[in-house]
């Protein structure tokens, strides 16, 4: 579903380049669950940035679902992030002036989805995710791992193929962080590929597949047998 | 993004920030406001002038001694010492086919007295056709009789105020006044309605045209009023006028001719000349209003990086961004405009309420064009802003927390 051919991500600051991603090859089959370790700066963010489409490789080609999506126009970039891509964070992201049911449609709200549409289908997300009391708090008022969770069933509202975490559990307690990754599992259960960058080993092992990084590189490419 | 949720995303995130908001409201409301309130004095002042136009007469044209190289437009103010226009030129003129009324006017004060009391006063000479060539109205009696305007009469049409000073409450008529040192008869008293560009007909004697220049002792009129016969014959009448005093005048073209219309218009130009350039006055603080909502919203692009980071990683491109942006710019400026729209007309209703002798009321074009500008301002100004938050990079909006 995924595959990267080559992909170099270079960034010049200065007269410094840094060499963010050398040469990544990768395929990633749909429904996949994938942990992505590797030491600080080895990497990890701008591989999840680039298979998002937030971030383009300095060279090197991206297929998405058999299409080359390297050089979309920002439209279309869009539009394939919107559609097809989760995204969950470290530190949540959400709009802290929008409540959780807000913050959950903004997908929605964004790819013209008229309100009537949306709001079967907010309720139906914030029940499934637990927050029904919580659908009108506002982010600062709600814990971490219910923040998590609004960010969680705001990546998956669109129904994406697959769904990118960046340290989901990384400003979490061990008991929320367990949950959220519940939460995660359970998604890639119904067949949404789940690409998780994590310090965590715990979570390596948990995973079918684990890939490693170390300065740009692959290193090390480890399927666990379930 | 439906268009509902595009006005209610951006209200929402304008609540974020109120007192930024409401201060670039406030001064988008003045910029319009002001528009409204100065363009509306600006058309008061030329309805105003129009108002006392009009009420001169119809159809009029008013003859003066003196040469004016300009065609139309108000009588020049210098010129060669011109010949006399007399009252037989001004009688002249009433056989000419497009012309209906002639009114000679012979101008000047006198010492007016009754009893003990003087006092210098504008004297009018002139026949009985003024009455409705100027529209004047009797508050009693009657005015100068239609008889030979060369018949020196003794008898005289008094101002309300003339009245009041000269006899006090008594009744006027058939009293005998003293004008320079003949005593002429009061007839009749003009209804008051104030100044008429630049005649108070308050406060006046009005007497045969003839008595008047025994009293001045000249043979020259001041003005002859002509009223042509119908709005489309006051070319005609010019041209016939023109042609009767040249010919009575050895082929001199010592007379200038000056029409309502040409006057009128001229006067119109001027103001709406004024009306545009006070408007456009008032509009550069719509220009202030303009960089205020460019400050609000950089200052909001800077806050708001990781949202936009988060719009863009949940789908928003760059054009969706800038539009958001951009939306928020043009409902400052249209809550604003409408703001100043309200503000603007409740100003000309206060004015409208304390000085209601004075039409104070903004040109059909005005709030249109102040509200349209005020959108223009917050389009130009929001651009930038709007395109720099489109075009930051989601990857390092999104690092920043
Ligand atoms: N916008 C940027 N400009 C310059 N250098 C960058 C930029 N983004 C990332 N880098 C560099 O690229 C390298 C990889 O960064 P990346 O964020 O992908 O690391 P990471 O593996 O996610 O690290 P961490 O575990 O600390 O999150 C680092 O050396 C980083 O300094
Ligand atoms: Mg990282």
């Amino acid at each position: 579903m995924i595959g990267l051919e080559k992909v170099n991500r270079i960034f010049q600051v200065g007269d410094q380049t840094v060499h963010a991603l050398r040469d990544v090859d990768l395929r990633i089959e749909p429904s996949e669950y994938l942990t992505i370790m590797g030491p600080s700066g080895s990497g990890k963010s701008t591989l999840l940035h680039i298979i998002g489409l937030l971030d383009r490789p300095t060279s090197g080609r991206y297929l998405l679902e058999g299409r080359d999506v390297t050089h979309l126009t920002d439209q279309e970039q869009a539009q394939v992030r919107r559609r097809r891509i989760g995204f969950v964070f470290q530190f949540f992201h959400l709009v802290p002036r929008l409540s959780a049911a807000q913050n959950i449609e903004l997908p929605l709200v964004l790819a013209g989805v008229p309100a009537r549409e949306r709001s079967g289908k907010v309720r139906q997300t914030v029940q499934a995710f637990g927050l029904a009391e919580r659908s009108e708090h506002r982010p600062g008022q709600l814990s971490g791992g219910q923040r998590q969770r609004v960010a969680i069933a705001r990546a998956t509202i669109m129904e994406p193929s697959a769904i990118l975490a960046d340290e989901p559990t990384g400003n979490l307690d061990r008991a929320t962080g367990q949950e959220v990754l519940d939460l995660l599992e359970n998604l890639n259960r119904r067949g949404i590929a789940l690409l998780v960058v994590t310090h965590d080993p715990e979570i390596g092992r948990r995973a079918s597949r684990h890939i490693r990084l170390v300065d740009g590189r692959i290193v090390e490419d480890r399927r666990n047998s379930t | 993004m439906t268009f509902s949720d595009l006005v209610s995303f951006t209200l929402a995130a304008l609540r974020g920030y109120k007192l930024r908001s409401g201060l670039t409201l406030l001064a988008m409301a003045i910029g319009v406001g002001a528009v409204i309130l100065l363009t509306a004095l600006a058309e008061g002042a030329r309805r105003y002038v129009e108002g006392e136009f009009s009420s001169l007469g119809k159809n009029l044209l008013i003859i003066l001694p003196g040469r004016s190289e300009t065609k139309g437009g108000p009588p020049p103010l210098l010129g060669e010492t011109p010949r006399d226009l007399t009252l037989d030129d001004a009688l002249s003129l009433k056989r000419m086919s497009a012309v209906a009324k002639v009114a000679p006017l012979s101008f000047g004060t006198a010492p007016v007295s009754w009893g003990s009391r003087d006092r210098e006063i504008p004297i009018l000479g002139t026949t009985a056709e003024m009455l409705e060539v100027r529209h004047l109205k009797m508050a009693s009696g009657r005015f100068l009789p239609d008889t030979d305007p060369h018949r020196a009469l003794p008898v005289c049409v008094i101002g309300s105020k003339v009245k009041d000073q000269l006899l006090g409450g008594r009744s006027p008529l058939g009293e005998w006044i003293r004008i320079g040192d003949r005593r002429f008869q009061v007839i009749g008293m003009l209804s008051s309605r104030g100044r008429s560009l630049g005649l108070d007909v308050d406060d006046m004697v009005v007497i045969p045209v003839a008595s008047a220049l025994m009293l001045f002792n000249s043979p020259s009129l001041f003005r002859v009023m002509v009223e042509a016969r119908a709005h489309e014959e006051i070319p005609a009448a010019k041209r016939q006028i023109l042609e009767e005093l040249r010919h009575r005048h050895d082929g001199e073209d010592d007379i200038t001719v000056i029409t309502q219309d040409a006057v009128l218009s001229t006067f119109n130009k001027i103001f709406e000349a004024l009306t545009l350039s006070v408007g456009g006055i008032a509009a550069i603080s719509l220009l202030v209003a303009g960089i205020l909502i460019m400050n609000v919203l950089l200052v909001s692009v800077t806050e708001r990086t990781g949202e936009i980071g988060i719009l863009k990683a949940l789908g928003a491109s760059q054009r969706k961004i800038q539009m958001l942006f951009l939306t928020e710019a043009i409902c400052l400026a249209v809550a604003g405009g409408f703001l100043g729209l309200g503000a603007g007309e409740a100003g000309v209703w206060a004015l409208q309420t304390i000085y209601p002798s004075f039409p104070v009321t903004p040109p059909a074009w005005s709030p249109p064009a102040a509200m349209a500008l005020a959108l223009a301002a917050g389009a130009f100004f929001g651009a930038m802003p709007a395109s720099r938050a489109a075009r930051l990079d989601p990857v390092a909006a999104l690092s920043r927390r």
